[in-house]
């Protein structure tokens, strides 16, 4: 049985229709990735599952569980999500001790000490960094805290939404390799939203591409690797990753 | 190690620490501006008056001297502001007069901020019909002119002051409560609070953790500008005789009592004017200092 099981999943705003029928399934362990351009719901998909966006018709499984709006307590400590901005994720008066330790104070952790140095420890960040206002970290230091929120509570599942577009590319790898080793050392289940290629081809077995809310088709990594893709669209968009090739003259 | 570098590292140890540097460096960009040094001054020193105002006023500001003798004399050494119509040195009631003042401030500011801040973030972050009953309640009080209200509330109560800070808090929250409704609006879509939403967090806890703390700098920033105008009020309500009661020292009303006597002996009522003046102006400088330093948008 899958983890994460969708099906046939829209999601309305208003008159707008940003999700159009979409299912997919997720195994344990697996990193699944979603491609699409912007505006093609994607990201909305991943809200969906964790309750931030509307599900006007369909229903999102965890575990065989439909889930329910609004969602149970015990829901946010199985799924998490870690949003694309850096600068816009994190409290801009809150130190990274503040945001780490209000999650556990929620649910009642009583080891929140501990807690809190393990988790800035496990993103490669020391205790140096533990009483620091967001404004004296930077980009790549924001989002290893924005990880560190995102797993403090233990979850099994991780919502990555764009975590590295707002990064400098250098510092896109080394949040990507974190999130790799954290993925192997805790066993967890990724759903990776981006709209670069080539970072879903390094961190998903595999993937679904979409345009206009709909699924354009299921992928593996190898067949992505390979260039087997079987709509025009998706090899488009393959085309597009490769980088500007002049025509034959 | 010096304080300053305990306070400034990039490292805090603590959370004390971490919060104590953030004021510092907060005091430090306040420090620059000097018109708003200017305005902490005077707020500073208006606080002071009114606490050792028995010590200061060289006379008793309500038993004047002789009748027959004392009445309306112009500014000398002995009466640096001359004295009134009943024998009374006026700079000792301007400085009894800034508790008055003072207490008027401290007490609007400390009723109509919450309520403000309140309704405000309540409104904007619930949005649907919560905001709009919310937001409706506020234009019904937004729609009463202060000195009608207070001339309403004064005429159930009894004239004094305690009912004239009643009335003046009571019209001055509908500002806030929209500035803080507006600034709820664009931080309740930021990923922040998606991100403590998306932790479990009940509504109480993001509006008062996350949301209130970053509409309070601009809120601040709107009641000491205001309090030039509460001050105002104040006086006006003293002038009209519905404010503080003769024989309190209250500025708006020492106006009120030299008006008769305005060409003859112009002190009369130009001293305590000249009072309000320069606190109004205190609380606009101070206001604009802090606009600079606590409104991050004012920056660029």
């Amino acid at each position: 049985m899958p983890l994460i099981d969708i099906s046939d999943l829209h999601v309305r705003f208003g008159p707008v229709h940003a999700v159009r029928g979409v299912s997919l399934a997720v195994d344990e362990g697996e990193a699944f990735g979603i491609v699409g351009e912007s505006g093609s719901g994607k990201s909305t998909v991943l809200r969906a599952i964790c309750g931030l966006a509307p599900t006007s018709a369909g229903s999102i499984r965890i575990d065989g569980q439909t889930l329910t709006a609004p969602r149970p307590p015990a829901f946010y400590r199985r799924a998490q999500m870690v949003f694309q901005d850096p600068y816009a994720s994190l409290h801009p008066r809150h130190t990274v001790d503040k945001v780490l330790s209000e999650p556990l104070a929620i649910h009642g952790f009583t080891d929140r000490e501990a807690r809190v140095e393990r988790a800035l420890n496990d993103v490669g960040l020391g205790q140096g960094f533990r009483f620091r206002f967001p404004h004296q970290l930077s980009g790549g230091q924001r989002q290893r805290v924005a990880v560190a929120r995102a797993l403090i509570l233990e979850p099994k599942i991780l919502l990555l939404d764009e975590p590295t577009s707002a990064l400098d590319a250098s510092i896109q790898a080394e949040v990507l390799n974190l999130l790799d080793r954290l993925r192997s050392e805790r066993g967890l289940t990724y759903v990776l939203v981006s709209h670069d290629l080539a970072v879903v081809a390094h961190m998903c077995e595999r993937l679904i591409v979409m345009q206009h809310g709909q699924t354009v088709e299921e992928l593996t990594r190898a067949e992505l690797q390979a260039h087997h893709a079987a709509q025009d669209y998706t090899r488009n968009l393959l085309a597009a990753s490769e980088g500007f090739t002049r025509a034959a003259p | 190690m010096s304080t300053r570098e305990w306070l400034l590292t990039e490292q805090p140890g603590s959370r004390r620490q971490a919060r104590m540097g953030q004021t510092y460096r907060t005091w430090l960009a306040f420090r620059r501006n000097r018109l708003a040094m200017v305005g902490l001054g005077i707020v500073l020193a208006l606080v002071l008056v009114a606490l050792l105002a028995p010590w200061l006023a060289p006379q008793d500001p309500i038993v004047g001297g002789s009748l027959r003798t004392e009445r309306l004399l112009a500014p000398s050494w002995q009466h640096p502001m001359g004295t009134d119509d009943q024998a009374r040195d006026i700079l000792s009631r301007i400085i009894h007069g800034s508790r008055i003042t003072l207490l008027v401030v401290a007490l609007v500011a400390v009723i109509a901020t919450p309520i403000g801040l309140l309704v405000g973030t309540t409104a904007g972050y619930y949005g649907g019909w919560v905001d709009t009953v919310l937001m409706r309640i506020t234009d019904i009080f937004l729609a009463f002119p202060r000195l009608i209200l207070a001339l309403a509330f004064v005429a159930a109560l009894g004239p004094g002051i305690e009912n004239a800070i009643i009335a003046i808090a009571i019209t001055s929250w509908p500002p806030y409560a929209r500035l803080a409704r507006a600034e709820t609006l664009t931080i309740r879509t930021a990923d922040h609070i998606d991100a403590i939403r998306l932790q479990g967090a009940h509504s109480a806890r993001i509006i008062w953790g996350h949301v209130v703390p970053l509409c309070l700098s601009s809120v601040i920033v709107r009641v000491t500008l205001d309090m030039a105008g509460i001050i105002l009020t104040a006086a006006g309500l003293g002038f009209l005789g519905l404010g503080a009661q003769p024989p309190q020292p209250e500025w708006g009303a020492m106006i009120a009592g030299g008006r008769r006597f305005i060409l003859d002996h112009w002190w009369v009522a130009t001293m305590p004017g000249l009072a309000i003046f320069v606190v109004s102006l205190g609380f606009n400088f101070l206001g604009d200092g802090l606009r600079d330093v606590l409104d991050p948008k004012a920056h660029k």
